[in-house]
């Protein structure tokens, strides 16, 4: 009992300041990439050959990053001659729509808070039932993170819960394998509406790496319909947080 | 005993030199060398011929290598599992991936219930007209007027993975508990054939996420070794770096939730804290939390600034300080031993019939652990001592981590302390054609394995991957017989086996 004790004096309050304070990130962080189209050559289409998920392509001279597809893995920055892509320390990338998660010559769109109405339901208690759907437990354990003392999910009236019926809404990982599909639609439908559905990770996303196998779909966005979108492989616990806060209108600036 | 061909771990061999044996004598050569205490690390089918060429690669952990012998099939074969139990799992995945039948297969079962790679070929003669459902299968019963059944998932209670798991209950008792899995299968080892490609790096960090680094280095060692590409001194002291903080992360994880899972909340709070700590030293290096895009084939893509490393080194030495004084408390506090103490006990018979792997095994006593047994890159030079207890328990699984998490801390300080200069990378050589290569890391939750096997233009002909949760999931369903229900979420834990690792 007195050595709980002393070691609770001892291991300290751990919980981030965050989003009072700006975040800290890793000092190799890659955020949301971004483009200059000064220094892009026009004859070049290296990092679009690079990408390992088609997340680049290339119209009329502007480079187009579909964030939903990028797995943050620098191949199209070691591939560029000119420096001409990079990845910012920007972590703030969730979008409510999947068109909006696109880093082109426009300025991006972050996701907007709920309407009134959902948000005087969900806004100061919103429940998620998390369902991994052929995730590789990478963006399950940075969802898990949030629930520890460090992210302390519960002080925003946020909690995981062991049952879609008494959820608020659903958390996606994973591109939705064919053999997960039942099992996610049967989810979805035993959540009572009102509900949310927020889908985080590339795979999530758009399908990530596996967007064209047989054995899987191309995402969430395939089976049910999705409200908030996560990119990042996976994405940091910060920037999962901050989806979610934008989501109820806790952080609302641009 | 018939001499067979071998390879040092992360060694290559044209596949020509794999002795093509008839099916009785590859039967007795596989069999006598398990009862001689070889382990099957693979055993897998491949297109051949006109049939299946059947590829048994056996760890012979006494000296140090591994054998290797092959037969062709074409439709069944007497099956192994009879006479050895720790082939049941890769004789039904063979089965379900290329339908050939293991004859006198005690339960042959679909393992991740998705349509069989040889066209016009099924283990179960299925109807192809209709879609195979996941899980929809045969499962074992027991009857009687007492008896019921508790059937759970594929979606848990917390934040985890889908897999399907019954229990055959005597009142609170668990008689039996049947797990079946293949939710999470999304075609990763059909996917890299024909590469390596401009996704086959990326495809072998999502094998399992956790255990990025384990799988990124299993898969860089099997390139390299069909290139004759060995990577620099530095960058595989920088890999065993990684891989170590990799197991630092899950182990300390794994304690605190087994803490929570008997209700000491403790160090349940502070161990969530800490695994984070250890994840953010991996960030550190590479600027992901799970090592993603640090270990490529021919090195690693970041290095070591003198700067990061005394960083890293004082935020291991500070967060490994928090850890045993949170793990600690564990030992110190009897309702928590009482608990882990007698429940989910394997046997040390058991564990090495089943060929159980990683801290599983040697909790039960079974002293294997790759980085000593069958070494590769900086663990030929640089040693990490094996942990292994005799109980077989819940505490014993937990006690091993821990013993683990204090060795990974040496090893890193020594590591880096020593760190070699040079290079990182070097470019690696193009795969030798007709080649087969065979890579061992022991990643935190035991022995990974990579086959590479290349066509006569050196692309990648057949690539097999065996986590070690596909030795292990078994030996949780033994854990289980004759235990409370209530305490499965104590014993899974205690394993913490990947879904999406045995999926693919």
């Amino acid at each position: 009992m007195f050595n709980a004790l002393r070691a609770r004096i001892r291991q300290g309050h751990r919980t981030v300041g965050f989003p009072n304070r700006p975040p800290v990130l890793p000092e190799r962080y890659m955020g949301r990439p971004q483009w200059d189209a000064t220094l892009c050559r026009a004859d070049c289409d290296a990092c679009v050959q690079a990408c390992p998920t088609a997340a680049l392509t290339r119209a009329d001279g502007v480079l187009r990053i579909d964030l939903g597809r990028c797995l943050f893995c620098t191949d199209c920055t070691d591939a560029c001659p000119t420096g001409a892509i990079g990845f910012t320390r920007e972590y703030r990338m969730a979008t409510d729509t999947r068109e909006a998660l696109v880093v082109n010559d426009r300025p991006y769109q972050l996701a907007k808070a709920l309407d009134k109405q959902a948000k005087a339901l969900f806004g100061h208690s919103l429940k998620l039932r998390q369902v991994s759907a052929g995730g590789c437990n990478a963006c399950e354990a940075d969802v898990n993170v949030l629930t520890t003392v460090v992210f302390d999910l519960s002080r925003f009236g946020i909690q995981f819960v062991a049952s879609p019926r008494h959820a608020d809404g659903l958390l996606i990982t994973g591109p939705v394998t064919k053999n997960m599909e039942l099992a996610l639609e049967k989810t979805y439908e035993a959540t009572p509406s009102p509900k949310i559905v927020v889908a985080v990770g590339a795979c999530a996303v758009s399908g990530g790496l596996f967007a064209d196998h047989p054995e899987t779909h191309k995402g969430a966005g395939e089976i049910i319909p999705v409200d908030l979108y996560i990119p990042g492989c996976p994405p940091h616990p910060i920037a999962i947080l901050d989806g979610l806060l934008r989501l109820l209108g806790v952080i609302e600036q641009q | 005993m018939t001499t067979l061909p071998h390879v040092y771990n992360g060694q290559a061999l044209p596949l020509a030199k794999v002795p093509e044996l008839t099916m009785s004598e590859f039967r007795t050569v596989v069999l006598e060398r398990i009862a001689d205490g070889r382990r099957i690390s693979s055993f897998f089918g491949m297109p051949h011929g006109d049939g299946i060429a059947l590829l048994a690669v056996l760890a012979n952990d006494r000296q140090g290598v591994l054998e290797l012998c092959r037969t062709q099939v074409r439709d069944a074969y007497p099956a192994l599992t009879p006479e050895a139990p720790q082939a049941h799992w890769f004789e039904r995945e063979i089965a379900e991936q290329w339908g050939i039948v293991p004859e006198g297969h005690p339960w042959l079962k679909p393992i991740r219930f998705h349509p069989c790679y040889r066209k016009g070929s099924d283990a179960w003669g299925r109807d192809k007209a209709r879609a195979i459902e996941p899980c929809v299968t045969d499962y074992f019963r027991v009857d009687g007027e007492e008896i019921h059944e508790v059937a759970v998932g594929p979606v848990h209670a917390g934040i985890i993975e889908p897999g399907h798991f019954r229990f055959q209950c005597h009142g609170e008792n668990v008689l039996h508990l049947e797990i079946e899995l293949g939710y999470q299968h999304r075609g990763i080892e059909r996917a890299i054939i024909a590469g390596p490609g401009q996704r086959t790096a990326h495809y072998v960090e999502t094998l399992a996420g956790d255990t990025t680094i384990g799988h990124a280095t299993a898969f860089a060692l099997a390139i390299e070794a069909l290139g004759g590409t060995t990577a620099p001194p530095r960058a595989q002291a920088l890999r065993a770096v990684a891989l170590e903080i990799e197991r630092l992360a899950n182990h300390t994880g794994d304690l605190g939730a087994l803490a929570n899972d008997v209700g000491f909340l403790p160090t349940a709070s502070f161990c969530g804290r800490l695994r984070g700590d250890f994840l953010n030293a991996t960030a550190l290096l590479c600027g992901n939390r799970f090592g993603r895009h640090l270990v490529r084939p021919g090195g690693v893509r970041f290095d070591l600034t003198t700067r990061i490393a005394d960083e890293l080194l004082k935020r291991i030495e500070t967060t490994f300080a928090d850890t045993e004084n949170a793990v600690n408390l564990l030992w110190q506090t009897p309702s928590v031993m009482a608990r882990f103490e007698g429940t989910g006990t394997v046997s040390c018979h058991d564990a090495a019939a089943m060929g159980l792997v990683g801290p599983a095994a040697r909790a039960s006593g079974v002293s294997l652990d790759v980085r000593n047994d069958l070494p590769w890159g900086a663990y030929r030079a640089h040693h990490v001592p094996t942990v292994s207890l005799p109980a077989g328990d819940v505490c014993a699984r937990a006690y091993v981590r821990w013993f683990e998490v204090r060795n990974s801390v040496r090893f890193i300080a020594e590591e880096i302390a020593a760190l070699p200069a040079g290079a990182i990378q070097q470019e690696p050589a193009r795969p030798a054609p007709d080649h087969l290569a065979v890579a061992l890391v022991e990643g935190w939750r035991g022995e990974i394995c990579h086959v590479a096997i290349t066509d006569d233009r050196g692309r990648l002909r057949h690539y097999k991957v065996t986590d070690p949760s596909f030795h292990n999931w078994f030996g949780l369903a033994m854990a289980l017989r004759g235990q409370q229900i209530s305490d499965f979420p104590l014993c899974n834990k205690s394993f913490n086996l990947s879904y999406c690792g045995h999926d693919l």
